[in-house]
């Protein structure tokens, strides 16, 4: 199949005929130009196009490198001992060698939402025709795909166009795999902007997979009321037959749904699902159910619950097939990317294999077709489930003693889990009978296993936790909203004022995974804080359950409390991974829609307004993956700084700002040319908050920007104080470098700050119209 | 006291360069005494784990008043001196102060110049050993200790596995020699 076209651009051209100007040839494609706004001057901006601006931002965010290994082993010159100043064999440094890993799990994590979205295109244009209309909020959209015009300058409006932006896509992500071959880069400054820039195309293949789903499988169409879904452990009926699906790329669940539609078996299955493909699927159709997130596979395959298993792609765990064995689930494998070692039934006749799926000659299949995923998925589990029972390899509360009172507290279990659990001790008190302390650690266990594997008698440890905590679980259910997709260019047009002037003193996205260090609760906890603090709460992902999974005394989810709107005080759910594209997409809608910002192939302009102006900011308190790395790339690039939970130091450098060093917080007034201090705002790029109480002060302060007028500066200290007096105890001692003057403190505590401001000798500073680009100076000296 | 030195959490393998073993609380002693520009960074959970009765941040700060060593409180952990009323300490994110740690410019808290050793207890073990990597690797000049009860291999010295108890003991070892000449 060839997908590329050809186009040429000739400048000029001298014939006989005379002189042609600005020809533009495409074959295979005619160009309708039919966006009047003139081209920007990055369209489809190369690996160094944009590296000035990522200059500016990594002179200002200096990278601190946390060298998670000593070594390199990428090559056989290796391994390399690249402590203190040694190099490599070939010559690299340790600052190299972490930003070149850092390089490459962002191209790793580009990789897999381009290729998600490559195969959901292709699925969808063969389905549904190459000409299916994108549209993502019908008359409230009309910016409908902002990343993609703003880094390639084209306005899609069909299926097909997306293919032109996604053949970009995987050029600059091959272009920067390429970079971390042995060998190649050399600077770690120069490693870290093609990270940046592999975050930008990541940003854009999650457009383009999310503008493709949700218009052509008729998702909520930014819709601030999309309904609620339940969620939970005790979700299914158990009485049905019920189908598990996990992964991210949608197709074969679609499949599974029309299927039972079609059959009229609607209400007679359930189908549920872990990680994204539950958040797409419950998009798609209302009678699907969320499970929860990443970490709670293990769990739901070993309690028996599912009769069935249908896993796509992404963040499904490698021993799937092994697990499901052992409680006799059948699984079928749907992905290309992930066969899981099953034998290709793609072409087989689906009777066949349903009776050898239901007769147990095969653990699973592979099928590479999401309608006949659909149907041998639905005809074998209603054949399997009353075969299987509820088969579950959950102990009964007899062996987990048993087993607890031959446990020799060696320990080996809590140093192989990832958040040191202890075990032991649970262990213990489980051997006289109290398994309290065992439902204790689910409450903070990520699902790995890996105790399990540790243990050297073999306990199944994790599933001790499960048998300890499931009668909790079992009760388990929530509501949530399902991802609503992208955010109204109207609801920008009544947001983006209070955003950058700072009335509304933040935006927080609360994204990513569950690699969470004390369980999910602290991320609803976060949530609920700002939503009440009338901050805008985003949010997508397994992060997006996670906040789902709190009831108040009344038994309300945050969900059920707090509107879905783009508005203060909202808790929008976009949707899945792909989804965080809209939450880039918002920001760069103010830019263009509320600043009137040209917006076609203007990145660098478009970034620096979001960076001085926008106060957005990122929490992904359980990122684990390497999306999430490319993820916040993405966001690094906008100039917009996120922040990680604990095990987000694994990521290897954080980008810090340094608040002590007054010359890096200079800005360009625009209106003058003067450089002006503007303070440290925001403060950081991406950092780790060791705790909750931590992410929260971090939240409120890195929202500060250069542009907010006095009242709105006044308003995010008010909660940046707030937040640090009830968390920290004390006032925060960095005031004085974010109040500009008088006006910017917040009246209530004007006594207490006026005398520290005093104390440490501040100056009134200028309030500029601040940009880090000469360029878009107005007005020089002199002129 | 065992003294095999294997990283606490198993796979957080380190190395060639590994810290050495801590097998007597008075190398800690000695070393804090000859530092001439010491600081202590205390995570939160110094005033969680290990014990009833003592927590880590009781030492912390009983060695803070014997040596007038300052002590930066990551994270919320600032709270938790101020509820045993003690005051002098300056409240800094973890990967703050580590970030200023590899600055050979930087003149340390009261801008008189730069740290020579810096020690470490209460954060999160992971979060730990990955900026103890980074100052292994980008400070000048910079001796780092790992004073939990856990072997952290980053660190130039750390203690090995320990019990609680010997712990404790080693602790109070260290708090009552400092004190002393
Ligand atoms: S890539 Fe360079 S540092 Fe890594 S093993 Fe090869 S020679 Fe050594
Ligand atoms: S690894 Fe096994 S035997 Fe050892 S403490 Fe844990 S449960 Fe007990
Ligand atoms: S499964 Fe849970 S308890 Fe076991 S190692 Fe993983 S996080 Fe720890």
């Amino acid at each position: 199949m060839t997908r590329k076209r050809v186009n040429i651009k000739i400048k000029e051209l001298k014939s006989d005929l005379g002189v042609i100007r600005d020809l533009e040839l495409a074959f295979g494609k005619v160009i309708e130009e039919k966006w009047d706004e003139p081209m920007g001057p990055t369209p489809f901006p190369g690996m160094t196009t944009l590296r000035d601006w990522d200059m500016k931002l990594l002179q200002r965010y200096k990278p601190f490198y946390l060298p998670f290994c000593d070594v390199c082993c990428l090559c056989t010159f290796g391994k390399c001992d690249l402590t203190g100043d040694k190099r490599g064999a070939c010559g690299l440094n340790m600052a190299a060698q972490q930003s070149r890993i850092v390089l490459l799990a962002c191209c790793i994590g580009a990789a897999t939402h381009i290729a998600h979205a490559r195969h959901l295109i292709e699925h969808l244009m063969e389905k549904y025709g190459p000409n299916s209309p994108l549209d993502v909020g019908g008359l409230n959209i009309d910016v409908e795909a902002p990343v993609t015009r703003l880094v390639c300058g084209i306005k899609p409006e069909k299926l097909r166009d997306l293919e032109e932006a996604l053949d970009y896509c995987e050029e600059q992500v091959t272009h920067c795999l390429s970079v971390t071959h042995t060998g190649q880069e050399g600077s770690n400054l120069d490693f870290e902007s093609k990270v940046l820039h592999v975050g930008m195309v990541d940003q854009l293949g999650m457009e383009i997979a999310d503008l493709a789903q949700t218009s052509v499988l008729g998702f909520p169409k930014a819709d601030p009321e999309a309904p609620l879904t339940d969620l939970g452990f005790g979700v299914a009926d158990i009485s049905k037959p019920t189908i598990l699906v996990i992964g991210h790329n949608v197709p074969s669940s679609v499949g599974i749904i029309d299927y039972l539609t079609d059959k009229g078996l609607l209400g007679k299955a359930e189908v549920v699902g872990i990680c994204c493909t539950a958040h797409d699927i419950t998009r798609y159709s209302s009678m699907a159910k969320i499970v929860g997130p990443i970490s709670w596979q293990l769990r739901y395959i070993r309690s028996g619950l599912a009769d069935l298993i249908v896993v796509d792609e992404q963040c499904i765990r490698a021993d799937t097939l092994v697990e499901a064995q052992k409680v006799k689930t059948p699984v079928i494998a749907s992905s290309p990317k992930s066969c899981l070692g099953l034998e290709n039934r793609t072409e087989t006749p689906s009777e066949k294999t349903i009776s050898d799926l239901v007769e147990e000659k095969v653990p699973g299949v592979l099928i590479l077709d999401p309608d006949k995923v659909g149907e041998v998925a639905v005809e074998t589990v209603m054949k399997v489930a009353p075969k299987r029972n509820r088969f579950k390899i959950i102990p009964k509360i007899e062996e987990v003693i048993k087993a607890a009172q031959e446990c020799t507290e060696c320990n080996e279990c809590r140093r192989a889990c990832p958040n040191d659990q202890p075990i032991p001790e649970a262990m213990k008190a489980a051997a006289k009978g109290d398994l309290n302390p065992l439902a204790e650690i689910l409450e903070s266990c990520v699902g790995c296993a890996r105790c399990d594997s540790a243990c050297p008698n073999d306990f199944p440890i994790h599933s001790f936790l499960v048998k300890a905590g499931e009668k909790q679980l079992a009760k388990e259910k929530f509501k949530m909203r399902v991802g609503r997709g992208a955010i109204q260019d109207v609801e920008i047009r009544e947001v983006g004022q209070p955003i950058v002037f700072g009335d509304i003193p933040g935006v927080v996205a609360i994204v990513g995974c569950a690699n969470y260090p004390h369980g999910g609760k602290e991320v609803a906890e976060i949530a609920e804080e700002f939503a009440k603090r009338r901050f805008i709460v985003v949010t997508s992902g397994c992060a997006a359950m996670s906040i789902a999974m709190v009831k108040d005394e009344e038994g309300k989810t945050l969900y059920e409390k707090y509107l879905g709107a783009f508005d203060a005080g909202g808790i929008v759910n976009v949707g899945s991974c792909v989804s965080n594209s809209h939450i880039a997409g918002a920001a760069i809608k103010i830019a263009n829609i509320f600043a009137k910002r040209k917006l076609r192939a203007n990145y660098e302009e478009i970034a620096d307004y979001i960076h001085n102006r926008v106060g957005a900011v990122g929490l992904a308190w359980g990122a684990y993956s390497q999306k999430a790395a490319s993820i916040a790339a993405g966001f690094w690039r906008l100039g917009i700084p996120v922040i990680v939970g604990p095990h987000g130091a694994k990521y290897r450098r954080m980008l810090l700002g340094r608040k002590d060093r007054e010359k890096d917080w200079y800005v360009y007034d625009a209106r003058t040319g003067d450089k002006v201090y503007v303070g440290p705002a925001p403060e950081h790029l991406f950092t780790t908050a060791e705790t909750k109480e931590e992410a929260m002060v971090l939240i409120a302060k890195l929202c500060v920007r250069p542009n907010d007028t006095s009242k709105g500066r006044a308003i995010k200290l008010t909660h940046y104080i707030d937040l640090h007096k009830r968390l920290y105890g004390v006032m925060p001692d960095d005031i004085h470098l974010y109040v500009r003057n008088k006006n910017d403190v917040p009246i209530t505590m004007k006594n207490e700050l006026l005398k520290m401001l005093e104390e440490k000798g501040w100056k009134e500073m200028k309030i500029p119209d601040p940009t880090l680009l000469p360029r878009l100076i107005r007005k020089r000296k002199g002129e | 006291m065992s003294a095999k030195a294997e990283p606490w959490q198993t796979a957080e393998i380190a190395g060639p360069k590994k810290a050495l073993l801590i097998l007597k609380p008075e190398v800690v002693v000695a070393m804090v005494k000859r530092a001439k520009r010491p600081i202590l960074i205390v995570g939160h959970h110094a005033a969680e784990d290990y014990s009833d009765d003592v927590k880590m941040i009781d030492y912390a700060i009983r060695m803070s008043k014997t040596t007038g060593i300052p002590v930066v409180a990551t994270a919320h952990t600032i709270s938790e001196f101020i509820k045993r009323d003690f005051h002098s300490v300056t409240c800094m994110p973890a990967m703050d102060i580590g970030n200023r740690l590899v600055d050979p410019e930087w003149k340390g808290l009261d801008g008189k110049g730069p740290y020579d050793l810096a020690l470490f207890m209460g954060l999160p073990y992971y979060m730990e050993f990955v900026i103890l990597a980074g100052l292994k690797s980008f400070s000048t000049n910079l001796k780092t200790i790992s004073l939990d009860r856990f072997y952290n291999p980053h660190a130039t010295w750390s203690f090995p596995n320990l019990s609680v108890k010997d712990w404790n003991e080693s602790f109070e070892i260290i708090v009552n020699k400092l004190g002393g000449e």
